[in-house]
């Protein structure tokens, strides 16, 4: 289920976005490419720091956990002959690929619905600008913005069997999360359900970079910026905290 | 020992589940694991499993030390704990697979497993559609996947048929029997035991009221015959005159001791030619309830 919404998400996405920017064609053929694109991953990386991907971790933690909680797994996973890391670790990276894969995969859509557009419909000027590198660095920035959070929903849905807990739990941080980082708080970058909307945020205070060589604007994107830091020492923290847990908890 | 226990004790908060228990597993046996419901039966199992974690105690399988040989010893063991863990939204056969492939088992055993258990034809469906009976069995393939030395085994009849309850038994004799297995079974059905165990345990309110083979626990639970007759109560009167112990007496049945076959046949001759009818006259095994008053009792 995780593995399908993983691929279904950002397929769908792209190609709403796809049919509405087909649709609206006309209206938009005189922009630059510059702009076209801007928009057209726009519309998506617009949501997806503050509502797509704090979301779509949540779902994705949820799931993975789920399995076992559902068919009552976990009793039978810790008595095989496999170490409690082994179990934990493999469950933990599996929900990591999964988040890696779909924003790999909205890079990729992305990429090919737009330069389909341009194919089919010359008069949106598509080929003009190359976005690859950029685009490429903003998810993989959006990504090790995410792993925060992932690792903590990763632990609350590994603790508790429902739903409700660790969706409530993600989805009022989530707010949080956007509040703080909306206004600019000082220290959000602190608080992990606020990175990947500060990811965002780097990337729009970029795009009024200068104008590059050839009248095309350059847009700088610093990955490693301090709120990265932060969220890959929070994942590796939570993550070995997890394992503790798992290590003295009593399998019911 | 397969499995032995020194004071195992465990408390889910202030409540002692498991009071100082010393199981003694003997190699190449079948234990039967004995005791009503919420006596403590799948908490000692999870403890045996390392599922749990001891608090007091300590437990040896294979006569090495639970906690620090955990890996090792689990790779022996095959287990079943309450409902059998199974992933409904894969089918039977891909169930058997999963775990091949955690195990590092060929995947030959699978087609065995499901031959096994009488599967095959239901390889292919969804896990989710099997009937209580088919995953009880699929639980039980999925413990015997890696040939494991020692099987836990809780409560693994649950819910089977008749058919399927014997052929579980038969399956079970037939692995310590041909194939040096070890068997700890746990059950709530004294019937159902005492047709397979060597040995057994009884464990009532978190104690091990009783421990021993199988011949030790039958020399305890004396069957009893139980009579109907006409105006029960002189006929009673009469047996006791004539040196029987009588145990019980209610409007339509009483009972005395069973010893022999022998005894049966004179007793009921005895009624008859006293002018009593005999409605009815037959052997009873005391059930669990009666066994365990009886162990509480001369403890």
């Amino acid at each position: 289920m995780a593995f399908w919404s993983a691929i279904l998400l950002p397929l769908l996405l792209c190609l709403l976005l796809f049919i509405g920017f087909y649709s609206k064609g006309d209206a938009i053929a005189h922009e630059p490419g510059f702009m076209l694109w801007l928009q057209f991953a726009g519309a998506i990386l617009g949501i997806m720091g503050s509502l797509i991907l704090p979301m779509l971790i949540v779902f994705i933690a949820y799931s993975v956990n789920s399995i076992e909680h559902k068919a009552d797994t976990w009793k039978t996973l810790f008595s095989l002959p496999i170490s409690k890391l082994s179990v934990f670790a493999a469950k933990y990276f599996y929900a990591f690929f999964l988040v890696f894969l779909c924003l790999a995969l909205f890079v990729l859509f992305t990429l090919g619905f737009g330069n389909l557009l341009g194919a089919i419909k010359p008069s949106l000027r598509f080929t003009e600008y190359h976005i690859e590198g950029i685009l490429t660095k903003v998810y993989f920035k959006l990504f090790l913005s995410s792993l925060g959070i992932l690792s903590i929903q990763f632990l609350l849905s590994l603790l508790f069997r429902d739903f409700l807990k660790p969706m409530g739990i993600g989805f009022i941080y989530t707010i949080t999360g956007v509040i703080l980082a909306g206004n600019h708080w000082k220290y959000a970058y602190w608080f992990p359900y606020s990175h990947p909307m500060l990811a965002i945020q780097a990337l729009l205070e970029g795009s009024h970079a200068k104008p590059g060589p050839a009248g095309m604007p350059v847009i700088e994107i610093d990955i490693f910026s301090k709120e990265i830091y932060v969220s890959l020492g929070i994942a590796i923290l939570v993550f070995i905290a997890g394992y503790f847990i798992v290590l003295k908890k009593s399998v019911k | 020992m397969v499995i032995s226990t020194d004071n195992l004790t465990f408390n889910f908060g202030d409540q002692t589940v498991v009071k100082s228990l010393s199981l003694r597993v003997p190699e190449g046996s079948i234990y039967g694991f004995l005791g009503p419901n919420g006596a403590g039966k799948t908490t000692t199992i999870k403890l045996l499993m390392n599922l749990l974690k001891t608090q007091q105690g300590s437990i040896h399988i294979f006569d090495l030390e639970l906690q620090s040989n955990r890996v090792k010893i689990l790779s022996q063991i095959g287990s079943l704990i309450e409902q059998p863990a199974i992933y409904l939204h894969m089918s039977g056969r891909e169930n058997l697979l999963n775990r091949a492939l955690l195990l590092q088992v060929p995947e030959s055993r699978v087609e065995e497993m499901l031959n096994l258990v009488h599967l095959t034809n239901a390889a292919h469906k969804k896990a989710g559609q099997y009937s209580l009976g088919m995953k009880q069995r699929l639980g039980i393939a999925l413990a015997l996947l890696s040939d494991p030395k020692l099987l836990i085994l809780d409560e693994p009849t649950n819910g089977l048929d008749p058919n399927g309850i014997i052929e579980i038994r038969e399956l079970l004799i037939k692995l310590v029997t041909k194939h040096q297995k070890t068997v700890f079974i746990s059950s709530h059905l004294l019937g159902e035991i005492e047709r397979m165990a060597t040995h057994v345990g009884i464990i009532n309110n978190g104690e091990l009221l009783f421990q021993g083979s199988i011949s030790e626990l039958q020399t305890l639970s004396q069957p009893l015959i139980q009579v109907e007759a006409d105006n029960t109560v002189d006929a009673a009167n009469l047996l006791t005159r004539n040196n029987y112990e009588v145990t019980d007496v209610t409007d339509n049945y009483f009972y005395v001791p069973y010893t022999s076959k022998k005894q049966m046949g004179e007793l009921n001759a005895l009624l008859n030619k006293n002018g009593y009818a005999v409605y009815s006259i037959s052997k009873q095994q005391k059930d669990l309830e009666k066994l365990f008053l009886d162990i509480t009792q001369t403890a």
